[in-house]
């Protein structure tokens, strides 16, 4: 299971996050400020694996993280997910949004965090991996755009 | 209302959507708060409107918002008001704001249901789709309790879309509500093979997650998950069931047997790391489960770890973490496969990132043994000297400490070198870990007595130099130290050198700046340094020292007496009175010494942390019971009784070892034991002692080796900003070396001697090899004191799990069928009717009433099977008939169209599931049981072929049905539980033939009890005599020698896991009046049988038996044997020698057996299908033989019985008066029986692909049924 996705950038401003376990807000930052202050001191050419924040959940748990230029794509995961295979799904995630947005950055998810959510929730769902492949993921997303975009132009 | 809506959307023009926002914070960086919360004000008025779009732009903002740490919960309702809104765009902005900040507490939930249930159903998939994961954030006990059903109807929706996600779902769906699991499961089972990849990844993932937690129950479905694995493609998936295996294989280890070929292929085929990696995960998982059972598999070990290794040394530190990760797993079982690649773990400490070297420093752990204990200690030194940062030096410190301390320092094998080590731990700035090494300084000095001179020099010139550790205020953590150090000049005072400068070091004035419980420590030890000082100057003539010293302690003691420490004011003042009294009985020349040591005397002994826990409850003793009448209610609620001077200590904080669990420690402990018993200079710490089993033989005869005390116990001054020359503990080091390589000299000397002697005796493996652990003595007498157990103290700990965990509520038995009171609430009145129907349809099938079907389809298999037979066709038209047979049954069961025509077998039963338990077991069991030849998958591919019905184990037994389970659960003889049970039957039985005085037969069979069950195949309810498959052996001795001496009975019998592989039990009981002690079981190896010996010792040693016989008790011990050929029987000669010890006397005595491997033994109970077994008969490689038995006077179910119990067989097929049975040897002959009764007459026609294996089975069965 994962346990909470965060996206944050190099100064540890979130830009995403998504708890698929309840924290009430303060938790939730004081969660994104340790992570941010874990991962950030490491140099970009050691491990992606990290044991023991101690906010999230005990020794089962593991925050695998990847870090691209201005942000910070971090997981946390128990022991049922495959280091590597997580690893592989930021990838994946990252790609798409690549897709999506044409040319990701940092600005994109700044000011589209919405559609960031809504292209997560059809990789990760309820903290479970729902589908791995870009191509499906993208296209599902496409479709709920155009549905949204021929609702709006209904309306106006 | 048009108006409206046209100000709502000018209106809207004006807001400010979320980029606004966003760069409206951005622009305010300074003031980001205020204008945030201008921004909140903004938003609520948007929520007061009407519209809709408005609503939800708002509700964007504050999901946001929500992120940033901003609590959003008081627009709950808005934001389920937008959830409702009939536009997609909208609605799933809802559903994301409700899933950011929705939990089970918000209350406005439970308004959803309704909302939720109408998205589900909705013909828009997206609508559905939104839902779904919306849900998936927020679901409560209430929403999955009633949305159930139709999350369940969502499973079998057309897109794969929506079913993938509804898949996904339930597993939230079951955690909060676990009643829904055993109704939902068989459909979840069936989207295992959705044709989607999609779905079936997903159905993958959440039964994965609910094995993980509760794997026992998911075991039934090993055979589909084998399926996958072996066809699937998909990573993902191969991965999650990779893992799964991981988890199931501890429980089944001939699960893993069946396992290591295909992932040792995937291992060599694959090009994914990540599925490499956890591939090789599961085969370590595999190799562990199976360590206890065979230790044959070094070559998959050795694949493991060369792969790992390839990990560990590439470049990618993310490869190089994992592989050190898994390489830890290794260790555990496989230590001595890691030690050989201590070379590059040590490289690992010196790699930049921290994970990485913490993986390694948990490795290193496991690696240690005697011989490289110094070593890979003083690599450490030397990391804790170049480290950068605490945290880390602070890690290293533990683990230094943990690698030396670990099981009771077996790898300890000069404590000196120990001391100086924990000394120059000392020296570390700024750890926090000083009470670490103050406790370890206490532990060494207390239970190590050799070392104790050694320990208080060390100890007295770190008194000394005081001011080195604690001149620093930083160094804080380290002056614990101090503590162990006052208290062990204090106690072991005896043997200091300089008792008055010791004294004097620690009255200094400085001494009052460390913490108080230190200063007290202090001050208490200073009274025994003082009573010592006494005793020693008593003798001299001259008195004045004596009175030196006493006037000193008064000058002194006032500092402390004024402390405000309470604890140390207190002890000081009592002790200044002590002293000043003392002081005016010196100056009357009174002899005091005696009385003041008198106020220190005894020994302090070391409590095992758990020895509280295991006092046993007296008799009669009712903790539970009122001691007077209870108080009334009111009283108690809020009078807790308030602690004056200490706080209350948190009630967590349990030592951290408890969390071992007890096969562990037991493992631990027999090997502790083992190492024990090989080193002959251990000394047992005292007979009263519970824990102590064994001792060496002969313990007084062994020379004991002198202190050769070449170092000078001075230890030079530590300074710690230059220390000169060699550390201490390199020294210590150096010399040790030295001494081994000594002793090795010594050693060949005498082993050329011994050659010499002895010059035709076999090829000797380890004299000319490199060191070995046993080889290393330690350097002199260790006495490693156990801790005290309280006396009767209860060997097991009980487990305790976390009762909060919410995955227990969903351990639950999947295999039973389904209750008309299980199925899922359905709502009686809905808006939208339409999915209604598929939904109950699916209830309907999944539910009891298939039961007459079911029936019905197996009368008409039997009849077909029976015409089978009598055609006697050739395999392959079989072959084709039976597909055609089940491709009807599929259609009378109707109902299953979008289900893929992967007809195997194995899906087959999985899908019938529900209806039959007792064959689901024994399916899974079948399966499992080929598991032997998997290098033929053809082979088993047709065995699996052979057995499609799943009601078939005892084909005639359908009205037997409530017993059934039972019999195949003990068939498979893998419940060690009901095993252990029989087994104390027989020992009680035993003894009450002793008493008796009854001479034994090879068998018995009398007593009364419930083992008739055990038998299998019992169809009248008439009780079967019990029975017993152990037999006396060595009896003739045993006559003689019965006064005093142990009575032995065995059971042989095969080991299932293993082809060549014979465990015998043993019960020893002791029937004189003396404690029996240092049993050795050997036996007389023959070319075919040897009896497995731990690696190292020579081929004609003995087994130590672990444990000793007080009189009257006895224990039961196993022995494994390998056998290579197993088609004759066997005798093996043996001798248990042991030691009798009387209160005065101890006498060495000596038993002769004979072991005697019946061709039974080699034969294991295995169940066969009716169908399978005619096609075994048919297949023509079998040799028949028969045998005809007179006068056999028993029911012919006894009979039977009486087969199965003590030849190892089961019942195929029992008609009337006929009855065919079943077994199979250990190394995979087939041995099939035709038993016919007529009158006293008993005929056996015999089937086996071994005739000479069948004739002594044959011989067997005779004698057993003529002695009877």
């Amino acid at each position: 299971m994962i346990k909470a996705i965060l996206i944050f950038n190099n100064h540890g401003k979130p830009r995403l996050i998504r708890f698929y376990q309840y924290f009430a807000e303060d938790m939730q930052q004081q969660i994104i400020r340790e992570t941010f202050h874990l991962v950030s001191k490491r140099d970009d050419n050691v491990c992606n694996f990290l044991e023991g924040g101690s906010l999230i959940g005990g020794s089962d748990y593991k925050l695998i993280y990847r870090h691209y230029a201005t942000l910070y794509f971090v997981f946390c995961v128990d022991s049922s997910e495959s280091e590597l295979g997580i690893l592989d799904l930021i990838q994946v995630f990252v790609e798409t949004l690549d897709k999506c947005f044409e040319n990701v950055c940092e600005l994109d998810l700044i000011f589209h965090m919405d559609k960031v959510h809504y292209i997560l929730q059809e990789v990760v769902m309820g903290g479970m991996v729902l589908e791995t492949n870009m191509n499906e993921i993208v296209a599902q997303v496409e479709v709920q755009n155009r549905m949204e975009k021929s609702e709006l132009c209904n309306q106006n | 209302m048009a108006l409206k809506i046209v100000k709502g959307s000018i209106d809207r023009m004006f807001d400010k959507n979320l980029q606004d926002l966003v760069r409206g914070i951005r622009n305010h960086k300074e003031d980001e708060a205020k204008y945030i919360s201008t921004c909140i004000d903004e938003i609520k008025q948007e929520l007061k409107q009407d519209n809709i779009a408005v609503k939800a732009n708002a509700v964007c903002k504050l999901t946001y918002l929500q992120m940033l740490g901003y609590d959003v919960s008081w627009a709950a309702f808005n934001i389920v008001e937008v959830m409702s809104s009939s536009k997609f765009t909208y609605k799933r902005i809802g559903y994301l704001a409700a899933s950011q900040c929705f939990h089970e507490n918000t209350d406005v939930i439970m308004l959803t249901t309704n909302q939720i249930r109408k998205d589900l159903s909705s013909p828009n998939q997206y609508d559905t789709g939104v839902a779904l994961t919306g849900l998936s954030c927020f679901v409560t006990p209430d929403l999955a309790r009633d949305l159930a059903n139709d999350i369940m109807t969502l499973m079998s929706h057309t897109k794969p879309y929506i079913r993938k996600k509804a898949v996904l779902i339930m597993y939230k769906v079951f955690l909060k509500y676990p009643e829904s699991l055993r109704p939902a499961f068989p459909r979840l089972k069936e989207k295992l093979e959705d044709p989607d990849p999609g779905v079936q990844s997903a159905a993958v993932n959440v039964i994965c997650e609910l094995a993980r937690r509760n794997p026992k129950n998911y075991l039934s479905l090993a055979p589909l998950f084998f399926k996958l694995m072996t066809s699937s493609t998909n990573n993902w998936v191969l991965i999650k069931i990779i893992k799964l295996f991981g988890a199931l294989t501890p429980l089944e280890p001939r699960l893993g047997k069946k396992l290591i070929e295909p992932l040792t292929n995937l291992i060599h085929s694959t090009s994914a790391m990540s599925l490499l990696y956890e591939c090789v995960n599961t085969v370590i998982a595999v190799l562990i489960s199976l360590s206890s059972g065979m230790p044959n598999h070094s070559a998959s070990i050795q694949l493991c770890v060369q792969k790992l290794r390839i990990l560990i040394e590439d470049s990618d530190q993310n490869l190089k973490y994992l592989g050190l990760l898994a390489m830890s797993k290794i260790l555990k079982t496989h230590p001595k496969s890691v030690q050989s690649h201590k070379d590059l773990i040590l490289q690992c400490l010196d790699d930049k990132d921290e994970s990485i070297r913490l993986r390694a420093l948990d490795l290193l752990y496991g690696m240690v043994s005697k011989k490289n204990l110094m070593e890979i200690v003083k690599k450490l030194m030397i990391h804790v000297d170049k480290a950068e940062g605490t945290t880390y030096r602070d890690e290293l410190l533990t683990k230094i400490i943990d690698i030396c301390s670990q099981s009771n320092y077996q790898y300890i094998t000069n404590f000196e070198w120990y001391i100086s080590i924990l000394v120059e731990l000392t020296r570390l700035e700024g750890t926090r870990h000083g009470h670490l090494i103050a406790s370890q300084m206490l532990d060494v000095a207390i239970r190590v007595k050799a070392i104790r001179v050694f320990a208080v020099a060390q100890m007295a010139t770190l008194l000394d130099n005081a001011h080195l550790l604690t001149g620093n205020m930083q160094r804080n953590g380290i002056c614990e130290v101090l503590y162990a150090a006052a208290w062990i000049c204090g106690e072991f005072s005896e043997h200091l050198e300089n008792p008055v400068q010791t004294l004097e070091a620690m009255l200094r004035p400085k001494v009052a700046t460390l913490p108080g419980h230190i200063q007290a420590v202090y001050v208490q030890n200073a009274a025994k340094l003082f009573a010592t000082i006494l005793k020693n100057q008593e003798g001299n003539t001259d008195s004045t020292a004596a009175q030196e010293t006493s006037q000193m302690m008064i000058d002194r003691l006032p500092l402390f007496v004024q402390s405000a420490n309470l604890e140390v004011q207190e002890r000081a003042s009592c002790i200044l009175q002590l002293v000043k009294y003392i002081q005016k009985l010196q100056q009357k020349d009174v002899e005091v010494a005696e009385e003041v040591s008198a106020l220190f005397a005894g020994e302090l002994n070391p409590v095992a942390p758990k020895a509280q826990k295991k006092v046993p409850v007296p008799e009669g003793l009712d903790l539970d019971a009122w001691i007077n009448e209870p108080p009334s209610e009111s009283e108690s609620e809020d009078e807790q009784p308030k602690a004056i001077f200490t706080k209350e200590e948190p009630k967590h904080s349990r030592p951290r070892h408890t969390e071992v669990d007890e096969k562990e420690l037991a493992r631990r402990r027999e090997a502790r034991k083992q190492e024990q018993a090989n080193n002959p200079f251990y000394i047992k710490a005292s007979p009263s002692s519970q824990k102590v089993y064994q001792e060496a033989p002969g313990v007084e005869h062994i020379p004991v080796v002198q202190i050769d005390l070449s170092v000078p116990l001075k230890v030079p001054a530590t300074t710690p900003s230059h220390p000169t020359g060699l550390p201490m503990s390199d020294q210590y080091v150096k010399l040790e070396e030295e001494r081994r390589q000594k002793e090795r000299a010594e050693k060949k000397k005498k082993e050329k001697k011994k050659r010499k002697e002895k010059r035709s005796g076999r090829g000797k493996k380890h004299d000319s090899g490199p060191e070995s652990e046993e080889d290393i003595t330690p350097a002199h007498v260790v006495d490693i004191v156990t801790e005290e157990m309280p006396e009767n103290a209860l060997p097991s700990d009980d487990d305790d799990k976390d009762p909060n965990d919410p995955h227990k509520a969903l351990d639950i038995d999947l295999d039973k069928p389904l209750a008309d009171s299980e199925k899922l609430p359905v709502r009686s009145h809905r808006a939208a009717g339409a999915p209604k129907s598929s939904a109950e349809d699916g209830e309907a099938e999944n539910a009891t009433p298939q039961e007459p079907k079911k029936k019905s389809s197996k009368e008409k298999r039997d009849k077909k099977k029976d015409k089978e037979r009598d055609r006697k066709r050739s395999k392959e038209e079989k072959k084709k008939k039976k597909h055609k047979h089940e491709e009807k049954e599929e259609d009378l069961l109707g109902g299953q169209a979008e289900e893929p025509v992967v007809q195997s077998e194995e899906t087959k039963e999985v899908e019938a599931q529900p209806t039959s338990t007792s064959a689901e077991v024994s399916d899974l069991d079948f399966w499992l049981s080929n598991a032997p030849v998997p290098s033929n998958t053809q082979e088993a591919a047709t065995v699996a072929e052979a057995a499609p019905a799943p009601e078939a184990p005892a084909g005639t037994a359908a009205d037997s049905e409530p017993e059934e389970p039972k019999d195949t659960e003990t068939e498979e003889s893998k419940s060690s539980k009901h095993k252990k049970k029989k087994q104390k039957k027989e020992k009680e039985e035993k003894e009450k033939k002793k008493k008796k005085k009854h001479h034994h037969h090879h068998h018995h069979s009398d007593g009364g009890g419930e083992e008739s069950v055990q038998n299998g195949t019992v169809e009248e309810e008439e009780p079967l005599p019990p029975m017993s498959n152990y037999c006396l052996l060595a009896e003739n001795s045993y006559i003689k020698m019965m006064m005093e001496d142990a009575d032995q009975v065995c059971d042989i019998q095969g080991n299932l896991q293993d082809g060549s592989q014979v465990v015998v039990s043993v019960i020893f009981e002791n029937k004189s009046d003396s404690f029996l002690k240092s049993m050795e079981f050997n036996v007389l190896d023959s070319l075919n049988s040897k009896l497995q010996r731990p690696e190292g010792s020579g081929p004609h040693d003995g087994l130590t038996v672990p444990f000793q016989l007080p009189p009257g008790v006895s224990n039961e011990a196993r022995f494994v044997f390998t056998v290579q050929s197993i088609v004759m029987p066997q005798k093996l000669k043996g001798t248990l020698t042991f030691i009798v010890k009387n209160e005065d006397s101890s006498t060495h005595e000596k038993l002769d057996f004979k072991l005697h491997f019946t061709c039974t033994s080699y034969l294991i109970t295995t169940p066969c299908y009716s169908d399978a077994f005619a096609k075994l008969l048919e297949s023509g490689d079998l040799k028949s033989s028969s045998v005809r038995l007179e006068g056999v006077n028993m029911p012919f179910h006894h009979l039977l019985a009486r087969i199965c119990f003590h030849h190892h067989f089961s019942v195929v097929e029992r008609i009337d008066s006929c009855a065919s049975m079943y077994s199979r040897s250990i190394q995979g002959h087939h041995v099939c029986l035709l038993v016919k009764t007529s009158g006293q007459t008993v005929s056996i026609d015999a089937k086996c692909d071994e005739p000479t294996l069948l004739g002594n089975v044959l011989d067997e069965i005779k004698q057993t049924f003529s002695q009877c």
